[in-house]
């Protein structure tokens, strides 16, 4: 037995409890090392003197940037959190963001995280999945909204040793 | 940068200019410290196998941050992106010609806003499809 139904049961009365926040400062390098790792030559990520110009009048991160936001401190907490109550391999299932504000070299960034949905579901090819949607709220400084994002995690049987 | 693209300028099915990318387990690892993900399927082949996928695999966020880039490279800077999704259907290799592609499914106005909803998808080379997304995005007017 690789998945324990009572583990499924202690993950979903985690539903809707928000997580410690994790406060993140972004600077202009994490912007500029984000837009390389893309390979995204667009001057608002990293151009300051066109960026300046621009009607945004700086630099402006990637939209996609950031769902990176405390990231690392998000693997920690659900090191602690979830990962005791599931085994077996882990795949990223998809992403939904919504954008209301762009992220600014500068600002900082409170992300709160909790678990919105807890799923079983049984593969073709994986065995018995076990989904879970994380839904994050960032906020900056001011409070203002700058995104909300849903990401589905999928764990799956470890086919090399089930 | 291109030419800023106006709402009067697209009708549904027009198809956004696609975006070819090959990643490099280089760019795999910069993807890593630049994101904070450091899932070792996605540098270490030895861990990739021993958890059945058949070598290293690219992060799902990247390939969804390619089709980022495919929506911001289109909508310009006085487009504004509001939604993205993304869900991963199959897996895409270091070494692999990714196509980042696009079509617009409808246009309308909502709260005096020109917004345009695309459906989007990253192709391998076998033509699969293996991330199936959808944007919304605000575009600038003529008038």
């Amino acid at each position: 037995m690789v998945e324990d139904t009572l583990n499924i049961e202690e993950l979903r009365s985690k539903i809707g409890i928000d997580w410690e926040p994790v406060v993140c400062n972004i600077e202009k390098g994490m912007i500029q090392r984000f837009a390389q790792a893309i390979d995204d030559p667009n001057p608002l990520w990293q151009d300051e003197e066109y960026a300046r110009r621009s009607r945004y009048g700086s630099i402006i991160a990637p939209p996609t940037f950031i769902q990176t936001v405390g990231w690392d401190q998000f693997e920690k907490q659900f090191q602690l959190q979830v990962a005791p109550l599931l085994s077996g391999g882990r795949l990223n299932g998809g992403v939904e963001l919504e954008y209301y504000q762009p992220v600014r070299p500068g600002d900082t960034i409170t992300v709160i995280t909790k678990i919105a949905d807890v799923r079983e579901r049984q593969g073709k090819r994986m065995g018995k999945m076990v989904f879970v949607t994380f839904e994050k709220t960032y906020k900056n400084q001011t409070q203002e909204l700058i995104a909300k994002c849903r990401q589905i995690a999928i764990w799956y049987q470890d086919r090399g040793r089930a | 940068m291109t030419e800023q693209l106006y709402y009067e300028d697209i009708v549904a099915g027009s198809e956004i200019p696609p975006v070819v990318k090959q990643a490099t387990t280089r760019q795999l690892v910069m993807w890593a410290g630049a994101s904070g993900d450091y899932h070792e399927i996605h540098y270490d082949k030895d861990f990739a196998q021993s958890r059945g996928l058949p070598g290293v695999i690219i992060h799902g966020q990247l390939a969804g941050s390619f089709l980022g880039q495919l929506v911001t490279d289109w909508m310009g800077e006085h487009g504004s992106l509001r939604k993205l999704t993304c869900s991963y259907r199959g897996m895409n290799f270091p070494g692999e010609v990714i196509t980042c592609k696009g079509k617009v499914s409808r246009k309308y106005v909502e709260d005096g806003e020109h917004c345009v909803e695309c459906s989007l998808w990253v192709e391998n080379p076998q033509g699969e499809k293996t991330v199936l997304g959808m944007a919304i995005v605000t575009l600038p007017t003529r008038g």
